[in-house]
């Protein structure tokens, strides 16, 4: 077991539901967020095929390897009410077959090359990937233009994947207080956007879910001009593009897709609190997410600016949030920040924290108010936001060592609206951003009444009504 | 299929020593990635691939040691030692250390496991002159403070406290527990929240300082660096350490309690099982069979029979896995699955059946074929990032495989005839096996009465009753 430096609940409003996690610890683990450097970077192209594919191009020529993925530009929060879940249940039912390859051959055949394979869903996407020697690249692309359009299901195969994704849920939330007291804070904060659903959906319906709602989602969303191809690794753009126009090029569109509306936020007005009392409980704990805007709503530099405040305010062990709770008043065993600004719509910024032997959740929550009052107030020094950009910036420099990292960003990013121009030049807006602009972010989105606070406890706190009775 | 180049540089500068081993990946993949081992002017072995084009240094270490170096009082010391290395060392405070690792980008981490102590360096070249100073403190100067002390055992507690009411970790302290009673495998690395209290700051410098030596060690070096300075790199980083580790013997264990299934009721939707047995150490000849084996009864793929047959045909799981583990003094066939609790009887079962199917007929000729295919085709996936090959570097010394492992493996793989699988399959897998199911397996068969009682204690799962002989 690691030490509890990291935050617990790393997701935010994209909360991921990783699948099809077969066997092994494979298990992926996508943040929206850090845009690769600028330089010195690869060359990355950016085209797109006649029947409205965009395609991406990362080269990374160090291994004869590549990671090929598809991505759809829809996720849970695109589903219609009453069917939560299927955004995700269908990701599961996508490799079960289709007409030209029945019965997992995608599957059987990538198990024999030596692929790697996975898919996830998200609020905003759904995505599949290999990752393969390259010269079964053409193959892989092959298998998945297939499965594009051509998904075949049947009761039969559809039925026990819909228990299996009810295992899914009983692993990730029902089996894990802290899951279900974030799903809780979710639903509250959102009050009419569907990011307040759970990406896995509801229980009571994915209970209900089935053959006809999954294909009917399948063919309004899944089509070439609502695709996104990334190809990273040992690959030149004229070989994929060669590729893809032999094979998913042949793909005919076949619904326009409109843009994504999804109902708005009104402008949060209450405070509000959840708590969630569970027996498992051994260890409370607290969270909080603010309601913020993503990148497509914020003004110039003001995600950057967030970006910037989360990591002041609550990474790691240099962060306000952690000397002062930890370090300083030793309230806290643990406490962070984090905002993920590459959704499609208004996103989150959460705060967590865990108390330390007797400190109460109120007096937890009344220090970490405490805190980013300072910041509100003081702004954030020159020397934290000097290191700040120095870190975020460099992990844009690690990301190029994984060609799957660079993968994920620029498709993350592209599926949720945002140009790969975009995504180079999130560096050098980071490096703009000034310490004013910081505690700005801070005193426009921090405001208490955009958040839901909510306590994990092992049981109600005692009545007064109880009090009385015993006296 | 492969190409081996042999190139011998002595004494490039300083006395660094080189020997350079240059192959190509087998095939499918025509990976061409060099392996070199330095040894450096102060007589460290590491091994190194240069690569040029990504402007960073990574660097894996392992100690040989772990917990199972620790007495089975303070269990948790080799925990609480890792997690405290990075908070203060030298003349840098705690603070002033993380600092520093943030303005320059550096990310350190440290783990303990049962057999060894690792750690990893990721630094961008520009700034590596502070990273291998700050690691150098960080292993050889840690400062131990009172106040850090208590506040990382403080965050160890807090996890052990959730584990109390987590259905995988009471799964795997039970299974631990009973498999290997008195031996210093059976407490979890992390210890409990008996033992973590009672270390003291004594402990943990004593700990360091019997763990952290030049003996013992095996590193991995990534980056656009020579054989000399990788030479120099490990001399600034490691030279400091004594010559030789004081490690106390540790008896070879084979997993006991075989045939009995224990229960921990938990009151939890999903229950989770933990199946185990006897495996195959990584020395053996029959490792590279198992490790097939293994790929076809619940490997990797979406193809493996366990993920078939639990998952795929009846949707009794989302997760479901087997996996061989060869620690250094026992070896161990584990498998597992996490399933809705009226229907775990049936999961477990269903697990039982392909294992024994598996140990009595072995696979067909398809699977073995799909399985060698799939083994040999991922193996350069493993390759193709620094931090990977980084870690590879460090295994494969860890494993002692020798530094032609890595061109030599694809053929060993292929070499795996059905016959040996099928030996191995009897010897691995038709054996009695101990089960740890937690939750409330019962709830749905109460009326049967077939599974053991509330047994609250995970501590005690050794008096949990044996029940349902195989």
């Amino acid at each position: 077991m690691q030490k509890s430096k990291v935050s617990v609940w790393r997701q935010a409003a994209t909360s991921l539901t990783a699948v099809v996690i077969a066997v092994s610890a494979f298990v992926v683990v996508l943040l929206p967020g850090r845009a690769p450097a600028q330089t010195p970077g690869p060359e990355i192209s950016h085209f797109t095929l006649k029947n409205g594919l965009e395609v991406v191009v990362i080269p990374d020529h160090r291994v004869p390897v590549v990671t090929h993925m598809v991505w759809y530009r829809v996720g849970s929060a695109d589903e219609p009410p009453g069917v939560s879940g299927i955004a995700h249940f269908l990701e599961h039912l996508m490799f079960k077959g289709t007409e030209k390859n029945p019965e997992g051959k995608f599957s059987k055949v990538l198990a024999t090359i030596g692929a790697q394979e996975n898919a996830f869903t998200t609020a905003d996407y759904t995505g599949y990937y290999q990752r393969v020697a390259k010269e079964h690249l053409q193959q892989v692309m092959e298998f998945e233009a297939d499965r594009m359009t051509g998904l075949v299901l049947t009761d039969a195969n559809v039925l026990p994947e819909r228990d299996v994704v009810l295992e899914e849920f009983n692993m990730r939330v029902a089996n894990s207080p802290e899951a279900r007291l974030g799903e809780q804070v979710a639903a509250a904060l959102y009050l009419n956007h569907p990011y307040g659903r759970p990406v896995i959906g509801w229980k009571h319906e994915i209970e209900k879910l089935n053959r006809e709602d999954a294909l009917t989602f399948y063919r309004r969303f899944y089509t070439p001009n609502n695709a996104i191809l990334v190809v990273a690794g040992d690959v030149s753009a004229d070989e994929v593009k060669k590729f893809a126009e032999a094979t998913y090029g042949k793909v005919a569109k076949r619904s326009e897709i409109g843009p994504r509306q999804r109902p708005q936020e009104p402008e949060p007005a209450a405070v509000r609190h959840v708590v969630h009392a569970d027996a498992r409980v051994t260890q409370p704990s607290l969270q909080r997410s603010y309601l913020v805007p993503s990148e497509h709503q914020t003004k110039p530099g003001e995600a950057e600016a967030l970006d910037l405040l989360a990591h002041i305010v609550g990474a790691g062990q240099n962060s306000r949030l952690y000397r002062k709770l930890v370090e300083e008043r030793k309230l806290a065993i643990n406490a962070g920040a984090n905002y993920s600004g590459t959704t499609v719509d208004a996103t989150r910024f959460s705060v967590y924290a865990t108390p330390q032997g007797g400190t109460s959740l109120p007096d937890l929550e009344g220090a970490v108010d405490g805190v980013l009052a300072e910041v509100i107030e003081n702004g954030v020094t020159e020397q934290e936001l000097t290191r700040a950009k120095t870190r975020l910036i460099a992990d844009t420099v690690y990301a190029q060592d994984n060609q799957a990292t660079m993968a994920r960003w620029y498709g993350a990013a592209l599926a949720s609206g945002y140009t790969v121009e975009q995504v180079k030049g999130w560096p050098d807006r980071v490096r703009a951003v000034q310490a004013e602009q910081v505690r700005d972010a801070a005193r426009t989105w921090l405001q208490k009444q955009r958040s839901v606070t909510g306590y994990l406890v092992k049981e109600w706190p005692k009545t007064e009504e109880k009090k009385e009775r015993r006296s | 299929m492969t190409a081996i180049t042999f190139a011998a540089r002595i004494g490039q500068a300083a006395g660094a020593a080189a020997l350079a081993f240059a192959f190509t990946c087998a095939a499918p993949a025509q990976a061409a990635t060099n392996i070199e081992r330095v040894v450096s002017p102060q007589g460290i072995e590491a091994w190194l691939v240069r690569e040029p084009s990504v402007p960073l240094v990574a660097i894996d270490f392992s100690f040989r040691g772990g917990s199972s170096q620790v007495p089975a009082a303070k269990a948790g010391l080799a925990t609480l030692m890792t997690d405290l290395l990075d908070e203060g060392a030298g003349e840098f405070d705690s603070r002033t250390f993380h600092e520093r690792m943030e303005s320059y980008a550096i990310s350190m981490s440290f783990s303990a496991s049962r057999d060894q102590i690792n750690g990893s360096l990721r630094t961008l070249a520009e700034h590596q002159d502070i990273a291998f100073e700050l690691l150098n403190l960080a292993l050889t100067k840690p400062r131990f403070e009172q106040p850090l002390v208590e506040r990382v055992r403080s965050q160890i507690m807090s996890g052990l406290r959730r584990g109390t009411t987590n259905p995988n970790e009471l799964a795997n302290r039970s299974w631990w527990n009973t498999a290997f009673p008195g031996h210093p495998y059976a407490p979890a690395v992390n210890g409990t929240l008996d033992t973590v209290p009672g270390i003291t700051i004594e402990d943990l410098k004593a700990f360091r300082q019997r763990m952290f030596a030049r003996d013992n060690l095996k590193i991995g070096i990534v980056g656009n660096v020579d054989a000399a300075a990788a030479g120099r790199i490990v001399d600034r980083i490691f030279g400091d350490l004594p010559a030789k580790a004081d490690l106390v013997a540790v008896a070879q264990a084979s997993p006991q309690a075989l045939g009995r299934k224990l229960t921990v009721e938990l009151d939890v939707p999903q229950s989770v099982v933990m199946v185990g047995g006897p495996g195959i150490p990584r020395k053996d000849p029959d490792f590279i069979p198992a490790y097939v084996l293994n790929h076809i009864l619940g490997g990797g793929s979406f193809s493996s029979r366990l993920y078939r047959e639990v998952r795929e045909v009846r949707g009794l799981a989302y997760s479901v896995y087997s996996t061989i583990i060869p620690l250094d003094h026992a070896a161990l066939f584990v498998a597992g699955t996490a399933t809705r609790s009226d229907r775990a009887d049936e999961a477990l079962q269903v697990m039982r059946d392909e294992i024994r199917r598996m140990a009595q007929t072995g696979p067909t000729d398809e699977e073995l074929a799909s399985a060698k295919s799939y083994l040999k085709g991922s193996f350069a996936l493993r390759f193709d990032t620094s931090s990977k090959i980084a870690s590879q570097l460090v295994q494969m010394q860890v494993d002692d495989l020798g530094i032609d492992y890595i061109i030599r493996r694809n053929g060993l793989v292929e070499a795996v005839t059905m016959d040996q699988v099928k030996r191995v399959a009897k010897r691995m897998l038709d054996g009695g096996m101990l089960v740890a199911m937690v939750g409330r397996p019962s709830a749905a068969t109460a009326a049967g009465g077939n599974t053991a009682g509330p047994s609250a204690d995970p501590a005690a799962a050794p008096a949990a009753r044996p029940v349902d002989k195989k």
